[in-house]
């Protein structure tokens, strides 16, 4: 729960503008846009994650650097986990697997 | 210094570190307290207090939100969940928390539905996936987590689900500084202040930790770098006598914070009179509940919670390690009835607890150069 994982926005979804679909560790997932409402990410942007929701912007250097930390403090992992697990850990729904 | 060749930039974190010797004033005793568990956690495992000159202490904070939760709280969610056709849903680090009779794993075990989920919207995913039980979300967390709970409610309600409710357990991190700063036995110079839940509230809310009690605070980042580079802008502003609320993780944190994270959080909740924190007793105005218009969705006014409360073993000193005057091994119960596999007391209960923590990491490697001292010579 107190981890913050980066991710890259892939695709905003059509219909529900709170929702993007994006590549955290690999794994596409649909995050929650919803409290980024007053500086709506794009397409190609680095968000945080906490708990589905992302949480701030960051820059693709700041992004590169969690993610080589969360490797560090053996907890890549449990972050890949996490991401897995968003949505119910129903993979597919929102687009393929790329690699780990 | 085990830890330092693994950094990535280890010439920056040898040069930060020499700064840091620099600043120490040997006649002093530095105290600086992280109040995050995730720092807590990443200070542990890099090893940063074997690095830093004697005269400076970290000191391990409240920060841990599975840790402060007392155990009656676990109880009354699971007395909920004991009812007909709930499913209990929470995050995987509640798993193994114990309540009186067993963690939510024990009772997923004896028969209850209890699924992990990693997010708050997949809790609603549940609900809408099993209309005919009721799905309880066992909400935890401090400022970084309310914001999405907030945002989950919200949805709910637009969306008119029924079948699903939150009990929360959502605390807030400004009351507990200023309960730790209340305390008479306080030893506390200056806070490394917490990074993921800044970039939620921002900066202001830590003014008058500078100003009225004159205890430097500086937001900081996870990194060893960057708990390193606060502590040299904390050693600089203790010596110079200037107290100030600086932002080390200006990456994530804007001074201001998360705009639209707050109007979710002031839209779904209020504050609590007061809640219990395990290790500092009740706080007044630390924690958050539902608000009246999302009343259909708090699981406490839903259904009948008895109200449990279990008071921690006397023997137990959580609430000298949280303010700093013992080290987790300084007490009773450290490592002999209080363990990770067996927690006691509040901080041996999640990995980021300072007990646990200091258990994971300093006394297993003691054991590991015990056992490596007396081994037979060329074994």
């Amino acid at each position: 729960m107190c981890l913050a994982i980066p991710g890259k926005i892939v695709e905003l979804m059509e219909g529900d503008r709170s929702l993007a679909s994006v590549d955290v560790l690999g794994v596409r997932r649909k995050v929650d846009l919803g409290l980024l409402a007053d500086e709506r990410p794009v397409t190609g942007d680095w968000v945080l994650i906490h708990v589905g929701f992302a949480m701030s912007k960051i820059s693709e250097a700041d992004a590169l650097t969690t993610l080589r930390m969360l490797e560090e403090l053996g907890e890549a992992d449990a972050a890949l986990e996490e991401a897995q697990g968003y949505g119910l850990g129903e993979a597919g729904e929102t687009g393929s697997r790329a690699g780990p | 210094m085990r830890f330092v060749d693994e950094f990535r930039e280890p010439e920056l974190i040898h040069r930060t570190a020499e700064e840091i010797r620099r600043l120490a004033d040997p006649g002093r005793h530095y105290r600086l307290m992280e109040i995050c568990g995730g720092h807590t956690h990443s200070i542990y495992r890099f090893g940063l207090q074997d690095i830093l000159p004697r005269n400076i202490d970290l000191i391990h904070g409240p920060g841990c939100p599975v840790c402060v939760l007392p155990m009656g709280r676990i109880d009354d969610g699971l007395s909920i969940a004991e009812q007909p056709d709930v499913i209990f849903a929470a995050f995987g680090d509640m798993m193994r928390v114990p309540g009186t009779h067993g963690s939510p794993l024990e009772y997923k075990a004896r028969g209850m539905d209890v699924r992990i989920i990693y997010s708050p919207s997949d809790a609603l995913k549940l609900a809408r996936n099993n209309p005919d039980k009721h799905v309880l979300f066992f909400a935890i967390g401090f400022e970084t987590t309310a914001p999405s709970t907030a945002l989950t409610l919200m949805r709910a309600k637009a969306e008119g689900l029924r079948n699903f409710s939150v009990f929360c357990n959502h605390v807030t991190i400004i009351p507990a500084i200023r309960a730790i700063l209340d305390s008479p036995d306080m030893r506390i110079d200056a806070f490394i202040g917490p990074g993921h839940v800044s970039t939620v509230i921002g900066c202001r809310p830590y003014g008058w930790i500078a100003s009225q009690e004159g205890k430097p605070i500086v937001v900081t980042g996870f990194e060893p770098l960057d708990i390193l580079q606060s502590i040299v802008m904390l050693l600089r502003q203790l010596n110079q006598r200037h107290c100030a609320v600086e932002n080390q993780y200006k990456r994530a944190v804007p001074w201001e914070g998360n705009s639209a994270a707050l109007r979710a959080m002031a839209e779904a909740f209020e504050l609590r009179p007061f809640f219990e924190w395990r290790g500092l007793g009740f706080i007044s105005q630390s924690a958050l509940q539902i608000k009246e218009g999302y009343a259909e969705w708090d699981a406490e006014r839903r259904f009948a919670v008895p109200g449990i409360r279990v008071t921690d073993p006397k023997a137990s000193q959580c609430g000298e390690v949280l303010k700093g005057m013992l080290k987790p091994a300084q007490c009773r119960l450290f490592g002999k009835e209080c363990t990770p596999e067996r927690p006691i007391g509040a901080l041996m209960v999640s990995s980021e607890g300072s007990c646990a923590a200091y258990y994971n990491y300093e006394h297993r490697k003691a054991q590991t150069l015990t056992k490596l001292a007396s081994a037979p010579v060329g074994a």
